[in-house]
């Protein structure tokens, strides 16, 4: 085990996985001499070459375009968006080129689309988005939210090893935040696949990405402040959603929260709601809640910020209400 | 960086390769001319379902664009340009497979006309929001840069879809990148019933070329020899590290955009003057006039191509559809 940053346990999957197939290769903007805006490929160009580190031209569609073509052709290309915000300029090709592709010619499109996303940063309503709500309606698109080092390290390892277009979101906020332990050892976290973080019977509260660690911490204040004990499930994969684990949690507790930074109307935990209700409904004792941001832009100032995201006081309040119920 | 306004001066036939290459420039347009014809006939006859769409006025353009191809460059054609499918080896009974949408198509009846893909032709079809193929033509060519491979890549825009965000992002792109990719602009009057007045204020869409630093030319899109020469030496460019080209291919939509649109918004006159420049009938009559073909060679090759055409309708029309469950496979990757 080593010890590394969020933002270090991604580049260092991207390294790997260079290193080990020739057909992957990285295009974005200001990727390679400069190393990215967030530094998550500095010193890749050195080590691989222009060829396979490739600085592109300031242009969201040409460069998921492109990197759809190169990809359908039998490369398996890593295109980095600078902001999640600025796929929107890119959005007519994952949607209509990307995601339709193997369906309709039934061709691999081996892709990964790099997302770093969402708020806490005081980035304002252009540097701050929630990207998957806009991309989890779209049939072909696979999406993944890490909230840990092991597993940004482990999704990118898939994601660039799978034969489907990925969408990587990872968390600007949890870059250099959080440290942890990734494996020596290259491992692979399966896409598709969800995981326990804190076991608990009283309540369950389902989130993915940068809100997984505030649940987590609001579970321990429950725990410590009155008694109650939250099971906390990462989802980790937002598309395929971990049905099977989610049911799992429901059933066990019969009490669910489902947190997102995303904003609340039509986002994932809507999905997850429903989900919940058709299919594990005789074991609920509450109704399934939500807890996602403002209906509104992530805005800018502190104090607006503060008030439009989930946080942890907020998450506890509502698992305390739960509870209640 | 130049664009030049005039086609290159035609040869005429004079080496018995170049001979050949003409006679089969005219096989190829006149098949693509009966086979328009026929899809036609399978849409007003109702055994089709969809739109369909042709190339009247087209022939020119299409064969003589993709004729400039070798066997492992890579197509990406649009949906006027079912002579080019012929000319880098797509088989008739797929075509009507595909049109038909059965199961046994290239898309498996997921999707109808040219969109499908043919890696065994190098045939990336379209999508119908057509510009979106010009960013993903320019990673084909760049994943053939990255591999060492030798290829080019055409692909094919119109004068509306050349208005698309796309068009710049990708050739932009391209140029940047000094890719082997060669743009062709079909500016066939009309998209859908917008005149060429209300999609451009520059006088061609070639002169577009400067702004991004790579040749453009303006050719007679009519003229079969004249896109073909134009295009030989875009390929070549490509091929020998040159870079991207622009070649607008000027030329008449002669019929309505598709077979449910009339195309009454055309004046007659307009569509009368193109119609004495019509890309088959007047190279026709050139390898008629230069003794390259006989009125019976005409004949025969009609016959054959109408045999061809029947054979693969009747192929096709005997397959089934898909079974309606198989609409649930297949989204993703295994």
């Amino acid at each position: 085990m080593a010890t590394m940053s969020y933002l270090d346990a991604i580049a260092r999957a991207m390294w790997d996985e260079m290193e080990r197939d020739s057909s992957v290769f990285l295009l974005g903007e200001d990727i390679g001499r400069y190393g990215g805006a967030f530094k998550a490929t500095r010193g890749f160009l050195d080590h691989f070459g222009e060829d396979r580190v490739i600085d592109t031209v300031l242009s969201e569609a040409a460069i998921i375009g492109a990197a759809t073509g190169a990809a359908v052709v039998g490369m398996r290309p890593v295109a980095e968006m600078q902001f999640a915000d600025f796929v929107t300029c890119g959005f007519n090709q994952l949607v209509t080129n990307t995601a339709k592709i193997h369906y309709r010619w039934g061709i691999p499109v081996p892709l990964v689309v790099r997302l770093p996303a969402g708020g806490y940063i005081h980035g304002g309503p252009y540097h701050s988005a929630s990207p998957e709500g806009w991309f989890f309606h779209v049939p072909g698109l696979k999406i993944v939210a890490p909230s840990t080092p092991a597993d940004a390290n482990g999704l990118m390892r898939a994601a660039i090893r799978d034969d489907n277009p990925v969408l990587f979101l990872e968390y600007k906020y949890l870059y250099r935040r959080i440290k942890g332990e990734v494996p020596e050892e290259p491992a692979v976290t399966p896409i598709g696949k969800g995981k326990i973080v804190r076991e608990g019977t009283d309540l369950a509260v389902i989130s993915y990405g940068t809100t997984v660690h505030f649940c987590l911490e609001a579970a321990d204040q429950l725990a410590q402040e009155d008694g109650i004990e939250t099971l906390v499930l990462d989802l980790r994969s937002l598309v395929p959603l971990d049905e099977g684990l989610i049911l799992q949690a429901a059933r066990h507790t019969g009490k669910v929260l489902i947190v997102h930074e995303d904003n609340l109307t039509g986002g994932i935990g809507a999905e997850v709601a429903a989900l919940i209700g058709e299919k594990a409904f005789v074991s609920l004792d509450a109704p399934v809640r939500r807890l996602g941001a403002l209906d509104a832009p992530v805005p800018f100032a502190p104090p607006l910020e503060q008030f439009a995201l989930p946080d942890t006081e907020k998450i506890r309040e509502a698992l305390r209400s739960l509870y209640r119920f | 960086m130049t664009t030049k306004t005039t086609a290159p001066p035609l040869q005429s036939g004079t080496s018995e390769p170049l001979r050949e290459r003409m006679r089969e420039l005219y096989r190829y347009m006149r098949l693509t001319r009966e086979c328009d014809t026929a899809i036609l006939r399978l849409y007003r006859q109702g055994k089709m379902v969809g739109g369909a769409y042709t190339g009247k006025g087209n022939e020119a353009t299409a064969v003589g664009s993709a004729f400039a191809l070798a066997a492992d460059d890579y197509l990406l054609p649009m949906h006027r340009d079912l002579g080019a499918h012929l000319v880098k080896g797509q088989s008739l009974r797929n075509i009507f497979l595909q049109q038909l949408g059965r199961d046994e198509s290239l898309t498996r009846g997921r999707d109808g006309t040219g969109h499908y893909a043919d890696p065994a032709t190098r045939i990336y079809g379209n999508v119908s929001h057509l510009a979106a193929m010009i960013p993903f033509g320019v990673g084909i060519a760049l994943a053939c840069r990255l591999r060492r491979e030798a290829a080019v890549v055409m692909n094919y825009i119109g004068d509306g879809g050349s208005n698309v965000g796309d068009f710049h992002e990708g050739l932009n792109m391209a140029a940047v990148m000094k890719l082997p990719f060669i743009l062709i602009i079909q500016n066939n009057q009309f998209a859908y019933s917008t005149p060429l007045s209300k999609q451009l204020a520059a006088k061609n869409f070639s002169d577009r070329a400067i702004g991004y630093g790579i040749p453009g030319f303006t050719v007679d899109g009519t003229d079969v020899m004249a896109v073909y020469e134009t295009c030989v030496s875009a390929v070549e460019r490509a091929r020998g590290g040159g870079g991207p080209t622009l070649i607008e291919c000027v030329t008449m939509r002669m019929h309505g955009h598709s077979a449910s649109d009339d195309g009454s918004y055309v004046p007659p006159a307009l569509l009368e003057e193109w119609e004495k420049k019509d890309p088959v009938e007047t190279f026709e009559k050139r390898l008629l006039a230069e003794g390259m073909l006989t009125k019976n060679d005409i004949q025969e090759l009609e016959r054959r191509i109408h045999s061809e055409i029947d054979e693969a309708i009747s192929y096709a029309e005997a397959r089934p559809y898909p079974s309606g469950e198989q609409a649930a496979e297949g989204v993703f990757a295994p």
